[in-house]
């Protein structure tokens, strides 16, 4: 157990003391004692910097289930580093701002910070376990702590609905990754990560790649909210802003990016690959920007543009495997799609976290998120104005803030791709510049509606339940400390490359390292009069005007009707699921026993005749059966007719009467088989059924007392004829597939040499196998003291 | 000769058991069926004892008088349920 391992548990660890602070310490804000951990880890994370900027891991290994090759292998690369620094430094950043965003008397407190420590520790347990399958382990407990604080104020119904659908849906992708992990496994033979990576010529080869591909990128898939299953996002935002803020923009969404990331690599040289991350994120992105410019919640437009945004970076990320196609050239042109995949999702996890955080001190403040009754607030609120301001204008696009910087990247790799003449890309290749320009106008048109229809225009204080007022102080620093990375990463984009952007780059794409040292990360403010910069002028120009005539249009959103919305087809499923179930479990429970029978006898039947037919083991030979005299003619014929006539008398008295002539007739027959133990017993024993038999006769109730012949019903005849022609069917090949004699003689030479008597069926019973016996006796003993209790027992009787 | 009376009373006893249980199946009342029954415990008596004979055991000689017992009690069970509709009268005292 290393420090290593310490720093990704010691969220764990001190969630377990968490409801002691809030109770012992009731008068102090349960998130001052949760703030010092995340910026104590951010700052151990920031020392691995030097090591990882010369492209060295670090790599602790902890003994978890060695005999499975399961153990805690923390490794510190490029890429899990980048993503331990956004978890800490933003979760930091969130407990603060929850802080003063969540009042200290009116919410259960205790149970957030709980839920927020196992979050943030699940996360960096994800991002920096070397073994699949801990990184799996830790992959379902962001799930579920994702539930739980969406779930946070569960006297709400939407919150309970939101939780629910986003369990669901992250939790089957889950588990479609661990089906992915363990075929990776029957590949390799390992979980380790790194191993894994030291074989990509056999998994590539192996007829397995393309299911745990296709089972990995669904994980991946539903946890980056992709489409189509970005669904349960916008339905996240029910929960508490600060959890909006870190989990569903900074954080846990980019679970599933930083798995295509890992997997790269592996995958990275497939078309499958190529064509389902790089297609699936152009959609994401089209459709999710398309969609926040209906929306008319802050959150909502919030939500929308964060899965649009994670398409984007989703589809850099497809593009920038090509690089591996590249092998060996200097100008690789691939690697830059990297390079802005990694760089915008630093960039998105600026603005996008400081752009909850401002909602929800709109929120705070004025009580709604609705923008048709918010406006005009630049006067009120002129801090979280600028916040919002350069926030939306970062994911619009906007120089000099950083969003300029990687979507001019984003038109780069976009652009280049038509270039290539591989993967059908020479037909298709031209839709993903159209299809993210496109997107990037929309996506314009959203951040200005974020930002003007909330601050400026006509000031509504009739719709409004309180008077607004600007935040208090504490509730500012975290978005004005995100704003200003934003600004600075705007500016001098070139801190992070060597430090994060290179180093993540060498983990993504680690094939292409051996030509040089590291990656040359380079970004530039001005590339010249290149294409990319005539789209984002057209970007600028075509969003203004659609922006400016955004009432005209807006009446397109109804043309799509609300039944063929992927909520609908999800809320169909789930009702459609249930009922077919229901109907399912109705059709064959239906409660009557002799349906049960049926069933149990049908089964019987069908498996016993297919093992016979399929083994061919139907076998009829004659050649040891034993002579048949008279005597056993006539007792087999009286008990053939006796329980033929059973079925078809009309007294319950009769059938009784000829139960017990059955039975007397074949005490008869262990006379003529020389068995007179069993004789004696069987006497009694019919003796006494039958007069039990004749006890439950007469308390038959006398309403239903009817005299009538059974019905025949030609399923209840099918079914006893085949049973009885099965099981005769086997009896008879059994006789004639005998293969060895009888132990029987060992107990004729010993009877009484050993056990001392000469009667060798009651020897047998008391003596060789006297164990039956005993049990037997334990038998008739709870029968009877079950008879007894029965009959006593009543305990409702003083009810009636 | 034994042997050849042994098969001939056998063969009686078995016509004699169809008969009886043409009349425990057929028996338009309770109680002709219960007689039959009765009949058919004698009859058994009388089997067991010449398939004994011609098994050549003296195995089976309890099982005659546990025939015989039972045969008796049956009836009288029988016989006092379709009197007064129950077997074992519980608290005669009262």
């Amino acid at each position: 157990m290393s420090y290593l391992h310490l720093a990704i548990l010691a969220p764990l660890l001190l969630s377990i003391f968490m409801p002691f602070f809030y109770k012992r310490f009731h008068l102090i804000h349960t998130g001052w004692f949760v703030l010092p951990l995340p910026i104590l880890l951010f700052l151990y994370f920031l020392s691995f910097i030097p090591i990882t900027s010369t492209q060295k891991t670090v790599t602790e290994s902890f003994n978890w289930i060695p005999s499975l090759g399961i153990n805690f292998v923390a490794k510190v690369d490029g890429l899990g580093l980048l993503f331990a620094l956004l978890i800490t430094g933003i979760g930091a950043l969130v407990v603060l701002y929850s802080i003063y965003y969540l009042a200290k008397n009116k919410e259960k407190l205790n149970t957030f910070y709980v839920y927020l420590l196992l979050f943030m520790g699940a996360m960096l347990g994800v991002v920096l376990s070397d073994n699949l399958i801990v990184m799996y382990a830790f992959w379902e407990l962001t799930s579920f702590s994702s539930f739980l604080l969406i779930g946070f104020w569960y006297e709400r119904e939407k919150s309970c609905y939101g939780a629910q659908k986003s369990m669901l849906i992250t939790v089957f992708g889950g588990l479609a990754m661990l089906g992915g992990i363990i075929l990776l496994y029957i590949m390799t033979g390992t979980f380790s990560m790194t191993e894994i990576m030291s074989q990509p010529n056999e998994i590539f080869h192996h007829d397995l790649f393309i299911p745990a591909l296709l089972c990995i990128l669904l994980g991946a898939f539903t946890k980056s909210a992709q489409f189509p299953f970005y669904i349960w996002l916008p339905d996240a935002m029910e929960a508490p802003t600060p959890v909006s803020a870190y989990l569903h923009s900074a954080t846990m969404v980019k679970a599933g990016i930083y798995l295509v990331a890992r997997f790269t690599p592996i995958f990275g040289e497939s078309s499958v690959w190529f064509w389902l991350v790089a297609g699936v994120g152009l959609i994401t992105l089209c459709w999710g920007s398309i969609f926040a410019v209906k929306q008319t919640d802050l959150k909502a437009i919030l939500a929308f543009s964060t899965v649009s945004q994670l398409g984007l970076i989703m589809s850099l990320l497809g593009v920038g495997a090509f690089a591996l196609h590249y092998e060996g050239l200097d100008d690789n042109i691939f690697t830059a799609a990297t390079t802005a995949a990694v760089f915008h999702l630093i960039n998105h996890a600026t603005f996008k976290g400081s752009l909850f955080m401002a909602a929800g001190i709109v929120d705070h403040e004025t009580g709604t998120r609705d923008i048709r009754k918010l406006g005009g607030l630049i006067h009120f609120m002129p801090i979280t104005f600028t916040i919002s301001m350069i926030g939306a204008f970062s994911m619009a696009g906007l120089p000099p803030f950083n969003g300029f910087l990687s979507k001019e990247m984003f038109f780069t790799a976009m652009v280049r791709v038509t270039e290539m003449n591989m993967f059908h890309l020479e037909t298709w290749g031209i839709s993903f510049p159209v299809l993210a320009w496109l997107a990037s106008i929309f996506t314009f048109v959203y951040s200005m509606i974020l930002v003007f229809k909330t601050f400026t225009g006509k000031f509504q204080p009739e719709k409004l339940d309180k008077k607004p007022h600007e935040a208090p102080i504490g509730m500012l620093i975290s978005p004005i400390i995100l704003v200003s990375l934003v600004i600075i990463f705007g500016i001098f984009p070139n801190l992070l490359s060597d430090s994060l952007i290179s180093p993540a780059m060498a983990a993504i794409l680690p094939s292409l390292l051996h030509a040089r040292e590291a990656f040359e990360v380079h970004i530039s403010f001005w590339h010249g009069p290149t294409i990319e910069l005539f789209m984002t002028i057209g970007v600028i120009i075509m969003g203004l005007i659609l922006y400016k005539t955004y009432p005209k249009w807006q009446k397109i959103f109804k043309v799509i009707p609300e039944k063929l919305s992927l909520n609908h087809v999800y809320d169909q499923t789930i009702k459609g699921s249930q009922t077919a179930a229901n109907k399912l479990t109705n059709m064959y429970m239906n409660g009557s026993i002799r349906t049960y029978l049926v069933y149990i006898f049908a089964f019987l039947i069908t498996l016993l005749t297919i093992t016979l037919m399929w083994k061919k083991a139907f076998k009829l030979d004659s050649g040891n059966v034993s002579f048949i005299g008279v005597y056993e003619w006539v007792l087999a014929i009286l008990v053939v007719v006796g329980s033929i006539s059973i079925l078809f008398v009309k007294s319950r008295m009769t059938s009784i009467i000829l139960l017990g002539a059955v039975g007397y007739t074949v005490s008869l027959f262990y006379i003529v088989f020389r068995a007179p133990d069993l004789a004696l017993t069987q006497l009694v024993i019919e003796t006494i059924s039958v007069a039990l038999f004749l006890v439950c006769f007469y308390h038959l109730p006398k309403l239903r007392k009817f005299e009538t012949r059974m019905r025949f019903k030609l399923t209840n005849a099918l079914i006893s004829l085949g049973v009885g022609s099965v099981v005769t069917a086997i009896a008879l090949s059994a006789h004639s597939h005998k293969l060895f004699s009888s132990i029987s003689q060992y107990y004729v030479e010993n009877t009484y040499e050993k056990a001392a008597g000469k009667n060798m069926v009651n020897v047998i019973l008391v003596d060789f196998r006297g164990f039956d016996t005993l049990f037997e006796i334990t038998v008739l003993a709870i029968a009877s003291l079950g008879i007894y209790g029965m009959i006593k027992l009543r305990l409702n009787r003083g009810k009636e | 000769m034994l042997e050849i009376v042994i098969r001939i009373a056998l063969f009686c006893c078995s016509l004699a058991m169809l008969g009886l249980i043409y009349r425990v199946i057929k028996g338009p009342t309770v109680p002709d069926r219960v007689i039959a029954l009765d009949a058919i415990g004698v009859n058994l008596v009388a089997i067991t004892a010449l398939i004994s004979i011609v098994l050549k055991s003296h195995a089976f000689l309890e099982v005659i008088l546990l025939i015989g017992i039972l045969a008796f009690i049956g009836t009288v069970a029988f016989a006092k349920y379709l009197e007064k509709g129950v077997i074992i009268e519980r608290e005669r005292n009262r």
